[in-house]
């Protein structure tokens, strides 16, 4: 009976670590899909504030993906240099 | 995999890796373009001072649309910032290194904005009125609005990196499966990389560094503007 090496197992474990962390995207993407459909209205509102309202969206877009960025930085961490092994 | 960059030569504890060799040769690069275009200037302008006249009138007017008239000065370094940033971060298309992958060039320009957005809060203020306008509109707000501030640079900094890093993992995964997947049919030729990226190169290569470029200086211009503004909070 061939048993699990430690390394194994640590490592099996930081790739179901690193799915779960991408978890933290739900969250990104409702908050990127409600900003753009917020703009979107905005927009066929008040057509003629189409640029600045994009402008606006993509830095709100920016600043809401920084918490998906965060998440994924951790996994790519857990997978290619993991600190455990 | 190598996530790191490469390291070029070392000259004893000092490391020089592809992101400062590459940082220097765009550099290098920028000051060419610049030196060409006003090396002989005209009334009506062609070639590069046609582009460079372009390039500054939109920065002006970017700056200008973000920082109002008064502070017009920051359009320079708002101006290097954009062309640094931009065409680093477009490395991938030529299939090297982005510049901005790296933490150790993303934390310094957050650094430089931690600074422009503080010193000029100083300057503007003065040191009692910028603490003043710190804990405003409540005076418990002030650790709160030290926190974020401190927050700030490391969420620019890892923004930018998060971003063109995770694109740079992402296309190297594509293009090695893309691999893979030809020589599992028996070719030795990866024909499967001819066309298939595009989509992919097109988003990470050439529209994800133009909106965090885009993103960086606007945010730096915005809190810049915001601290030196006379209206409290």
């Amino acid at each position: 009976m061939a048993l699990v090496t430690a390394k194994a197992f640590i490592s099996a474990m930081s790739a179901i670590g690193a799915g779960i962390a991408m978890v933290a995207m739900i969250g990104v993407g409702i908050g990127i899909g409600y900003n753009s459909g917020k703009t979107v209205e905005a927009t066929a509102r008040q057509p003629e504030a189409g640029g600045s309202l994009l402008k606006t969206m993509l830095v709100g877009v920016a600043l809401t993906e920084t918490a998906g960025i965060f998440a994924l930085i951790i996994s790519i961490i857990l997978l290619f240099a993991n600190p455990f092994l | 995999m190598q996530l790191g960059p490469r390291v070029i030569f070392s000259v004893g504890n000092v490391y020089v890796t592809e992101t400062v060799c590459f940082a220097f040769i765009i550099s290098l690069l920028i000051l060419l373009f610049c030196w060409r275009s006003v090396r002989n200037l005209q009334t009506v302008p062609h070639g590069c001072q046609a582009v460079a006249e372009w390039l500054v009138d939109l920065i002006y007017n970017w700056t200008e649309g973000a920082m109002g008239k008064e502070n017009l000065k920051f359009a320079p370094y708002i101006g290097t910032l954009a062309c640094f940033l931009g065409l680093g971060s477009m490395l991938g298309l030529l299939d090297l290194r982005p510049i901005t992958a790296d933490l150790n060039t993303t934390v310094p320009l957050a650094l430089v904005t931690f600074i422009l957005i503080h010193g000029n809060g100083n300057r503007v203020h003065g040191a009692g009125g910028y603490a003043k306008k710190l804990g405003s509109p409540y005076a418990f707000m002030f650790p709160l609005n030290c926190i974020s501030d401190a927050v700030f640079p490391v969420t620019l900094a890892c923004r930018l990196f998060g971003n063109i890093f995770a694109g740079m993992v992402v296309m190297s995964l594509t293009y090695n499966g893309l691999a893979n997947l030809s020589a599992k049919l028996g070719s030795s030729i990866p024909f499967f990389q001819i066309f298939i990226p595009l989509p992919l190169n097109f988003f990470f290569d050439m529209f994800e560094p133009i909106l965090q470029t885009f993103v960086f200086c606007m945010l730096t211009m915005v809190f810049t503007a915001n601290a030196m503004s006379g209206d409290e909070g």
